[in-house]
């Protein structure tokens, strides 16, 4: 835990200094097209249309549930990852960060073959309950769920490892119980894991296509999320498709900046993922 | 002490960072070996042809056709090669209008076709064929569709294409001529999306085109005829763009599409006449 030691920061010599750059303009000019080339003028006007409305309420809706659904199944599932012994541990711990390397559209064709209405679970949930999953909201949140889960996963379990264990033990030879140790000694530890964990899922799930487009559909209020939304609407109406991705950008920046004290400072930033 | 142990988890790392793209790579470059190997024979009995290539921006509902009409325009003009782009008409018009890079487009709706014409992208397009809706339902028909006023029943899950894709607009036509009132738990980005959601049982009922039902599988998917009077008919019109490179390959694919074999495989499909 040196932390305190920094590093020397020296001229960058060309040979790194000018991919550096290159890269730097890569990545940001896009973004800055974006806000060159926005409709300002007709931005108000875009942005408070009802269809604009409901699909950002929507999706920040089902981002803040599946992320919420997320942190009350990840942090245990980090947790034993991290300290449990059970068979199999480090196959299922490269298993379940699949969804963060998989093309989001192949997480919804799975999701579709076990919980649509022909799936191998969705089947019975339709023929004894009644109860269809793809085309609803439930759906859309499912979704996100299955894409965002590893990034809260993957931060909170960084923690764990790197956090020091003499504290649990300490509080486990003064007679506390594992619940209690985890709950009074661990949680407190890793809470700013957690909510930057929290805050990165919840982006991810903001940002949920390809596997809500395949799952869930897309229905206006129901199921139709932002990034749908920017979607369809580059297919009439580019200018709306820039202001809706306007929003997103926005929100990302916000996202940045909540998470600046982990990402913007890299030292600290090993304490994460 | 923290330096090999870093270093280890580098290397560990670097094997699946190489291997990944690598196997990829090679799955790539295993299918594209079997293009090359049909195309050459047929490249090097022609000596003379250069290799042309068109892009054609076709309809969803064009899929088949459009790929079998292309293997024939291939066939036929040996050393020419046609890519397709199959995705809603209203998609397409406005990749061209942003300057996406093709040579053909076919539209399933004058509408489309008008706007890429208007933005000057393209002059004196050629209708070839005609399609009308129809409802295409599971093959085991889970919510007993046996009209279009069924659609409208309570339960019955429905699909139909974006309002704002042709078969968006003659499925709204089909639906406000038979006075339903439909609300429907999805809508798909193009055609084949809502053909997808009927195959795969997900919805009891989708508005396709006719040729849709007749291209589907028919153990999964089964057509219910709309009546004539009703139903809405869509003209599909095909243009050879300005931008095209290749103008001359261009526009013998569009005299081939109008040609008596391309009407040939569009009428078998279950094409109408272009009038």
């Amino acid at each position: 835990m040196t932390r305190a030691r920094r590093e020397a920061r020296v001229r960058a010599p060309w040979p790194l200094a000018v991919p550096a750059a290159l890269a730097t303009v890569f990545l940001l000019f896009p973004l800055l097209a974006l806000i060159i080339r926005a409709p300002w003028e007709s931005l108000p006007d875009l942005l408070t249309d009802p269809s604009t409305r409901h699909a950002l309420w929507l999706s920040v809706r089902t981002a803040t549930i599946a992320t919420a659904i997320c942190m009350v199944f990840g942090v245990p599932l980090a947790w034993a990852l991290s300290r449990a012994s059970f068979p199999g541990r480090d196959l299922i711990h490269a298993l379940v960060t699949i969804p963060l390397v998989l093309p989001p559209v192949v997480g919804g064709v799975s999701l579709l073959l076990v919980l649509g209405r022909r799936g191998i679970v969705g089947r019975h949930l339709d023929n004894w309950f009644g109860l269809t999953i793809p085309f609803t909201t439930d759906a859309v949140i499912l979704a996100q769920i299955f894409v965002a889960m590893p990034f809260l996963v993957l931060s909170v379990e960084g923690a764990l490892s790197a956090a020091d264990q003499r504290f649990e033990e300490a509080a486990a030879t003064l007679g506390a119980s594992r619940v209690t140790t985890f709950r009074r000694v661990t949680l407190p530890m890793i809470l700013p894991a957690i909510g930057a964990g929290a805050v990165l899922c919840w982006a991810r799930a903001l940002g949920e296509f390809g596997a809500t487009i395949t799952f869930a559909g897309n229905f206006p209020k129901t199921t139709q999320t932002m990034p749908l939304a920017v979607y369809l609407a580059m297919e009439v109406d580019p200018e709306k498709a820039i202001a809706l991705s306007l929003v997103l950008l926005s929100v990302s920046i916000v996202v940045l900046v909540a998470l600046r004290g982990r990402w913007w400072n890299s030292r600290q930033a090993q304490g994460i993922v | 002490m923290i330096r090999t142990g870093r270093k280890a988890r580098v290397s560990r790392l670097a094997v699946p960072l190489v291997l990944v793209p690598a196997l990829a790579l090679l799955a790539a470059g295993c299918g594209s070996d079997d293009d090359t190997a049909t195309a050459a024979p047929s490249a090097s009995a022609t000596a003379s042809a250069e290799p042309h290539k068109i892009t054609v921006l076709a309809a969803a509902s064009l899929t088949e056709t459009f790929t079998t009409l292309g293997k024939q325009f291939e066939a036929a003009h040996p050393g020419t090669t046609v890519t397709f782009s199959f995705a809603a008409s209203s998609a397409l018009a406005q990749q061209i209008n942003s300057g996406a890079p093709a040579d053909v487009f076919a539209s399933a709706s004058a509408k489309n076709m008008t706007e890429v014409v208007d933005a000057g992208n393209a002059t004196g397009p050629t209708t070839f064929a005609t399609n009308s809706l129809e409802i295409a339902v599971p093959a085991d028909n889970p919510a007993k569709i046996d009209e279009i006023g069924d659609l409208d029943e309570a339960g019955v899950k429905v699909a139909l294409c974006e309002a704002q894709v042709p078969c968006g607009v003659a499925a709204t036509t089909v639906l406000d001529k038979a006075g339903e009132k439909v609300t429907p738990v999805t809508y798909g980005a193009d055609v084949k999306a809502v053909l997808t959601s009927v195959s795969l049982g997900e919805v009891d009922a989708g508005l396709v085109y006719r040729t849709d039902v007749a291209s589907a599988d028919p153990k999964k998917v089964i057509g219910v005829e709309i009546p004539a009077d009703v139903n809405a008919k869509t003209s599909y019109p095909i243009v050879a763009l300005k931008e095209s490179k290749d103008a001359e390959t261009a526009k013998a694919f569009v005299d081939y599409v109008l040609s008596a074999d391309g009407t040939k495989v569009l009428t078998e499909a279950g094409f109408g006449p272009a009038k």
